[in-house]
């Protein structure tokens, strides 16, 4: 037979096809609609922490920083409770990570503050002095792109029915009336820092990056 | 149509990626070497603002040099084997020289449009899977322009017969569509939103647990069907042409293939372990990244043997060397994974350093040693010049081979370290460690790691040298040589 497939390249391709994909039906398919549903009251983000999300993304946090606690009394003692599947159900995409540099931070909303996360971001040595990490200081002065993170919750609410309310619709008005929203979250968070300068921009209209962050990082709990 | 004159191969499309495997070598082996320095002397991190910081340009080191530096290899060495184990000549089809220059022209535009988006921060966040939307796009049109090749030359090919390096590049070129296919499935968020916010942005088709499952499949295979897959198919070519030794076992090459294919799919969910995907996926994960050591193991074996008796041109040959000792990295990687799949040794290696120092023992040791020896061996066949310098051949091998030692067994310290670490107790039961503690004393390690970086990259530019000075200054051969590359 595989004398016969060697000399058949289209029978060979679909032999080493079929060969391939058997596995992942078996295991990806089986658990699909399961691990898609959501824990009880578990909220979808709002506008603002999905700007945050895109934060996370974009400085790519995962390369250092996982957010999967193990079942293992070392990592619940460390980080918290055990991660439960249903907890993710409105993370697209995950952001588990496959190293930790720096710690977990799934439940970091339960012990870190804002006030934290302002040093910290600011100057990571200021806060715990033998740290490696980067400060990262441009967070302080970009501009979150709230309207994307604001296509991106109508997006879901359209495609996979995160439950996301009426008022998330996909025009100019509906993003117009929404940003106050987004807005006064955003206050919230810049009435607990210091940085004038964050400050000033979010009292203009205009939210850093770095407010988005911390409001995503506060929700991680 | 069998003629006896030999064939004139059209090597142009070979040529273009051999330029590019050097290019994206060395510019994804240079931001290594800066990342690696970066985690041992954190003020390496603010030398280009925003761009510079260690989170940022991970990625680009990873996809450079899996996208970049090793897929250029791959598909050079194919625009190579693919003619002369199928005996025609890309010069025969003027249709296929035309897709063949399309697929490289736009590879490497698109490679670099993906690596400028990275560097800006475009990112999917899904490891080896970054690039937005609109770059996959283009992706997936590169990715079956090869695929356009490969079936087009079959399709003129006067071997009927294919040869075991097809068996490997046909499947690399199915797996990776299976998987890159399916991994990247987004919605872009701009067009449902009467166009709202960043054209650039789009959202997972699967969430949590099930984007976990499906990312580790194609990042776990993307390792099978780029790292492992095609270089197979480059030692079972170079090998015995650069050796003049046949293959040692027929049966053997194909209970490894199709071992390969069946068994290496399974295995993605190792990276799992411990989380929140259901236990017997786990499980499997683990029993067939086991079971994964005999196709492994077969392929290697079957190299080592086809050496029998011929030994004595590792003295001799420096790319027997090269070959010789990636085959053997390449068992020393696929014993390591399977024992870090094992769910107790995973429980202390996971998320530690040791996974970068499983990956680079084989992506160092296995993939780019094949890669270079596999270029040396073609160079004097395409350029019709002998290899330039046979001493910094030499050198190179020497200088690389201790980088490597260097990188996995202080990556393994390291990891073991910080694992066992984490974990420690007091006697009342605490937490003996805080976090930064289990940092604080891995900077050694990190240091040596980032030495390793320097020689691997000193190794590399001279291969680069090599390289160009074979194509340029070395004395012209006058006729092709039959198997051992000549080298001055």
């Amino acid at each position: 037979m595989f004398h016969w497939l060697e000399k058949n390249p289209f029978f060979f391709a679909v032999g080493v096809f079929v060969v391939i994909a058997f596995a992942g039906l078996i295991e990806i398919l089986p658990n699909f609609a399961e691990a898609s549903r959501p824990v009880v009251g578990l909220k979808p983000y709002t506008v603002l922490e999905l700007a945050g999300k895109e934060v996370y993304k974009k400085d790519n946090c995962i390369a250092c920083h996982s957010q999967l606690i193990r079942p293992f009394k070392s990592e619940t003692d460390r980080y918290g409770q055990v991660s439960l599947s249903g907890e993710y159900a409105y993370d697209r995409p995950f952001l588990w990570g496959s190293k930790r540099t720096g710690p977990d931070l799934h439940r970091v909303g339960n012990y870190r503050t804002t006030d934290w996360h302002e040093n910290h971001m600011w100057d990571p040595t200021s806060v715990v002095p033998q740290s490696i990490m980067p400060a990262y200081k441009h967070m302080f002065t970009n501009i979150a792109d709230i309207e994307t993170a604001y296509a991106e919750a109508v997006t879901v609410k359209k495609v996979f029915h995160t439950p996301y309310g009426d008022e998330f619709k996909g025009t100019k008005e509906a993003w117009e009336a929404h940003k106050a929203t987004v807005l006064a979250e955003a206050k919230l968070i810049a009435k607990d820092m210091k940085n004038k300068d964050v400050k000033d921009a979010v009292e203009a209209g205009n939210i850093p990056e770095i407010v988005a962050l911390i409001a995503y990082l506060n929700r991680l709990k | 149509m069998q003629s006896n004159a030999a064939l004139e191969y059209d090597y142009s499309v070979a040529k273009l990626f051999t330029y590019t495997t050097i290019l994206f070598g060395v510019l994804g082996m240079l931001i290594g070497t800066l990342i690696a320095s970066q985690m041992a002397f954190p003020e390496l991190n603010y030398m280009l603002g925003e761009y510079g910081t260690f989170s940022r340009l991970r990625p680009m080191h990873t996809n450079i040099v899996i996208f970049g530096f090793t897929l250029s290899g791959v598909f050079a060495t194919f625009y190579y084997v693919g003619q002369r184990v199928l005996k025609v000549s890309m010069a025969e089809s003027k249709f296929l020289m035309t897709i063949g220059k399309i697929h490289f022209w736009l590879y490497f535009v698109g490679a670099l449009v993906g690596v400028i988006t990275l560097l800006m921060g475009y990112s999917q966040s899904k490891e080896y899977a970054q690039l937005e939307w609109p770059i996959d796009v283009v992706i997936v049109i590169v990715w079956l322009l090869w695929g356009l090749s490969i079936f087009g030359l079959i399709g003129i090919r006067r071997e009927k017969t294919l040869y075991i390096s097809m068996w490997y590049y046909i499947a690399t070129f199915l797996g990776i569509a299976m998987l890159y296919l399916f991994n990247n499935m987004a919605v872009p968020t701009y067009f449902l939103t009467d166009g709202l916010g960043s054209f650039m942005h789009s959202v997972s088709m699967y969430s949590g647990t099930n984007d976990a499952l499906v990312q580790w499949w194609w990042g776990h295979n993307a390792v099978a069907f780029v790292f492992t897959v095609p270089i197979i198919a480059m030692i079972y070519y170079f090998l015995p042409k650069e050796s003049g030794q046949a293959i040692y076992s027929y049966k053997l090459s194909l209970l490894s293939f199709w071992g390969l294919m069946f068994v290496y799919l399974w295995a993605g969910s190792h990276h799992l372990l411990y989380s929140t995907v259901p236990d017997w996926m786990q499980t499997m994960g683990s029993v067939f990244s086991i079971v994964l050591i005999l196709p492994s193991w077969g392929s290697a074996i079957n190299m080592l043997l086809t050496m029998k008796g011929e030994w004595n041109q590792l003295t001799e040959n420096p790319l027997i060397k090269f070959m010789v000792l990636a085959s053997t990295f390449y068992m020393l990687s696929t014993l390591e994974g399977p024992i870090q799949a094992i769910k107790s040794v995973n429980a202390i290696a996971h998320f530690t350093d040791w996974i970068p120092g499983h990956v680079h023992d084989g992506v160092l040791g296995w993939v780019a040693f094949m890669i270079m020896a596999g270029l040396f061996h073609m160079a004097p066949r395409m350029f019709k010049r002998e290899i330039y310098s046979k001493s910094l051949l030499e050198t190179q091998f020497w200088l690389q081979t201790t980088a490597v030692v260097l990188y996995f067994t202080s990556m393994w310290i390291a990891g073991i370290t910080q694992g066992m670490m984490w974990r420690a107790v007091d006697e009342y039961g605490n937490l003996m460690y805080s976090f930064i503690d289990t940092v604080a004393v891995l900077h050694p390690y990190y240091a040596i790691r980032a030495l390793s970086g320097v020689l691997y990259l000193t190794g590399f530019l001279m291969f680069a040298y090599n390289m160009i000075k074979t194509m340029t200054a070395s004395r012209e051969l006058t006729q092709e040589p039959q198997f051992k590359s000549p080298m001055a």
